[in-house]
């Protein structure tokens, strides 16, 4: 068995036809269980108060919004590289989704920034970079939209995801590169001493869970849709020629 | 039991409800396009099929 397989896009439908139900009731259970859990169940920070609650939404969006660029970057990759076509569907698929993570992550930056920092934003290094990766989120979903040819657009749209890499790389390790930004560095840490207490890390893991999962399974039913989509478009295609 | 988010509540309730609110219609839209989408070539392939 091959990875390759499931390049055959009616492989790819089958298998997640299978799959889906399943990624879709464990996102759900994940993040039902970890934001009723992190909300209803979990103290105010000492420092923070109440606001500590957002952490289980932003730092899984803001984790996913980086995730989905790498995970389009790969697909990307595979559809330079082997021009497999249900890479680049899958890759169109996942846009909307990592965007909408963006707008969550820079949304509730914003309503925890003002209690905190007193703004609701900063041109801070890991605000800016998020905000750039949010426009090329917003220009690679266009790009696909603008051109009508699907090889020509999966080219475009793969180089455009290259060059948005370095801003998704810029939005993860910003608080490292530059250190006179309002952002506080990594929350979470494989370093217990660095990493948050106990009490907010476990409703946090499955928080983040839960995100993941919903992104699989959106990336799922929305490259099934896009394959659906590109077969419609073929045939008709091929009917106005017949 | 709500519990007491004392002078941050906007900023928490606001937060949580962008965020559901924006993954509702996430989900909503593709499951809706979906859903359309599968329906429409469902109709092709049966038009082309019955034409030979």
């Amino acid at each position: 068995m091959s990875i390759w397989e499931y390049a055959n896009p009616v492989k790819f439908i089958r298998t997640t036809d299978i799959v889906l139900p399943w990624i879709s009731a464990a996102a759900v259970l994940c993040l039902v269980t970890g934001l009723v859990w992190g909300f209803f169940f979990t103290p105010d920070d000492y420092r923070q108060g109440s606001t500590v609650k957002i952490f289980y939404i932003h730092v899984p969006a803001a984790m996913m919004a980086i995730n989905a660029w790498a995970m389009m970057l790969v697909a990307s990759l595979v559809w330079i590289i082997r021009r497999h076509h249900v890479s680049a569907l899958a890759a169109r698929a996942a846009a909307p989704v990592g965007a909408t993570f963006t707008v969550i992550a820079l949304a509730t930056g914003a309503l925890w920034g003002q209690p905190m920092w007193g703004t609701w934003w900063a041109w801070d290094p890991r605000l800016t970079s998020f905000l750039v990766l949010f426009l090329f989120y917003l220009g690679y979903m266009a790009l696909w939209s603008a051109i009508e040819n699907d090889d020509t657009a999966a080219d475009l749209t793969s180089i455009l995801c290259l060059v948005g890499s370095v801003f998704a790389i810029l939005s993860r390790y910003a608080v490292l590169f530059w250190n006179q930004g309002l952002h506080q560095g990594a929350s979470l840490s494989l370093d217990a001493e660095e990493n948050v207490s106990d009490v907010y890390w476990y409703p946090a893991l499955v928080c983040i869970a839960g995100f993941v999962l919903l992104f699989v399974a959106l990336v799922f039913l929305r490259t099934q849709t896009e394959i659906r989509a590109r077969r419609s478009r073929a045939l008709l295609a091929r009917e106005r020629r017949a | 039991m709500m519990p007491d988010l004392g002078k941050y509540a906007f900023a928490v309730l606001a937060s949580y409800g962008v965020s559901l609110g924006l993954l509702v219609v996430l989900v909503g839209l593709s499951i809706a396009r979906a859903r359309k989408v599968r329906a429409e070539l469902a109709k092709i392939e049966k038009r082309i099929k019955s034409n030979g």
